[in-house]
């Protein structure tokens, strides 16, 4: 819902810190992610996950989450799908060039980024193309995964 | 200028030791010569002499042509197609290419296509969403973006291979641009967005049109600051207004188009617009050749391309400077480009 977006990346200060946490309790789970099966859990996980950030950040579920390095703006809301916004076409109002009557995604993500300890390093950093097999899957799960993965 | 290693000249050049391209516009821009860029806009229509017709306006004044690759969204000749008409001759073209038309498999095979017709040029671009143009209902591809796909040129380039990972057994050997707008919002995040088309992989940028030469010099001091100076070449754009209305319109019309109104009203004050309008732009290029850490101009001149002559002949910038355009030095002769090409491939 575009209004929530809109309080997400206000607070985008708090949403982080919760999602720095929730991301260790994924992580700590991920023995019981395993012994269910990941791919068991893939539909229902990602069902949920949607209905969450859906509300919040209108989530795309483009399966690899960026919001922690984007202000908590959800970078596939911009109309060019831009992962390393904004495009130059930003309107004097902040508003996008495609969609007048809606903010930047991107303009959103600087300013929710100076919100962030940490926010303007993470939104300089390259973000690569987005494969787009992972589409509709669930970026906790993956989180989880590979956190545990990288402890390992 | 002709370079002692260029036998003949408007062929690829040898690469030097810290150039990536066989081209002159890195040559100029790495001899320190203040470049001049300008953009033909692409013909509809498949006669090859019309682009022919669009780029000898620029003879003598211009070191590269951009050729736009479906500009504002709307349809003409591929710029990949226009860049090799251009090389045939010996011109020297930056191949615009956008996100918006195109994944990355094709735009990978672009690339090396580009190349291989002897573009030494590539700008890398989003490009305009598909409801700015005459084709609204047409599917916005968008795979890459500007960033990804600097990224990914510059692995085809410097890691010879595509981004599956599989090799390429001869890399394009390509000097990379992309666009930068230091006049859009958020303004505090412009140049940080330049240092990371920079990170991605860009040389040189050319940017929006600037009618706003303080807004420029507080955006190349916080480029310098982020010690950008001598890591990326800035072409700043410039072109003629035709009159208020226009600037207005343009103003109005144009996203992340910054045009102050000290400029709409010395227009609206002027007999003849057109005529102020050039005006302006030679004296914006005289104060911007001034800004610290500026490399060149980049005149887009839409619809008034024949004005972009006068417009460098009086701005002074190339400083008696004569550009290579076919047919410049009459004495030279040699083989045929296509054989210079691959010669010059097959040393590098």
């Amino acid at each position: 819902m575009y209004a929530v977006r809109l309080w997400s990346v206000r607070h985008a200060r708090g949403l982080n810190a919760f999602y720095r946490g929730f991301e260790t309790v994924l992580a700590g789970l991920h023995p019981l992610f395993k012994r269910i099966g990941y791919e068991r859990l893939e539909r229902p996980v990602a069902a949920v996950e949607h209905s969450v950030k859906g509300l919040l950040f209108d989530c795309r579920m483009c399966g690899q989450c960026l919001l922690s390095s984007t202000g908590m703006s959800c970078p596939m809301n911009c109309p060019k799908q831009l992962r390393n916004g904004p495009c130059g076409g930003v309107r004097d109002n902040g508003h996008c060039e495609v969609r007048p009557e809606m903010k930047c995604v991107w303009y959103q993500a600087v300013a929710g980024s100076a919100r962030i300890a940490g926010g303007r390093e993470a939104l300089s950093q390259v973000q690569p193309a987005v494969d787009r097999r992972l589409q509709g899957r669930s970026s906790w799960l993956r989180v989880a995964r590979e956190r545990a993965g990288a402890a390992a | 200028m002709i370079f002692e290693d260029e036998p003949v000249p408007g062929y690829p050049l040898p690469i030097r030791p810290g150039h990536t391209s066989p081209g002159r516009l890195e040559r100029i821009l790495r001899a320190g010569e203040f470049a001049v860029t300008t953009e033909l806009a692409p013909p509809d229509s498949a006669d090859p002499e019309e682009v022919y017709q669009r780029a000898r306006i620029f003879d003598r004044y211009v070191d590269a042509i951009n050729a736009t690759d479906g500009s504002g969204a709307n349809c003409h000749m591929s710029s990949m197609a226009v860049c090799a008409l251009l090389t045939r001759l010996g011109y020297a073209p930056v191949m615009q290419i956008s996100c918006r038309d195109k994944n990355r498999i094709a735009i990978q095979g672009d690339i090396l296509g580009g190349a291989a017709m002897g573009v030494c040029n590539m700008l890398c671009l989003t490009g305009d969403g598909v409801q700015a143009g005459d084709h609204p209902q047409a599917l916005p591809v968008f795979d890459l973006d500007c960033m990804s796909l600097l990224a990914t040129a510059r692995t085809l380039r410097d890691e010879h291979r595509f981004l599956s990972g599989r090799k390429i057994t001869h890399a394009p050997r390509v000097f990379l641009g992309a666009a930068s707008n230091p006049f859009g919002q958020p303004t505090e995040w412009r140049a940080e967005r330049l240092a990371k088309k920079v990170a991605a992989g860009a040389q040189f940028v050319q940017t929006q049109y600037c009618y706003d030469v303080p807004l420029l010099k507080t955006f190349m001091s916080r480029v310098e600051d982020l010690g950008l100076f001598g890591k990326v070449f800035v072409l700043v754009g410039v072109g003629p207004l035709r009159s208020a209305k226009t600037a207005e319109w343009m103003r109005a019309n144009v996203p992340g188009l910054h045009i102050p109104d000290a400029v709409i009203k010395r227009l609206a004050g002027a007999r003849d617009g057109a005529r102020e309008g050039r005006n302006l732009c030679v004296e914006l290029i005289e104060q911007i050749r001034e800004v610290r850490g500026v490399s060149g101009v980049h005149v887009m001149a839409y619809r008034q391309e024949d004005s972009v002559p006068e417009i460098i002949e009086r701005s002074g910038v190339l400083r008696g400077r004569v550009p290579w355009y076919p047919g410049r030095d009459p004495q030279a002769s040699g083989p045929p480009p296509a054989m210079q090409l691959s010669n010059t491939m097959a040393a590098s």
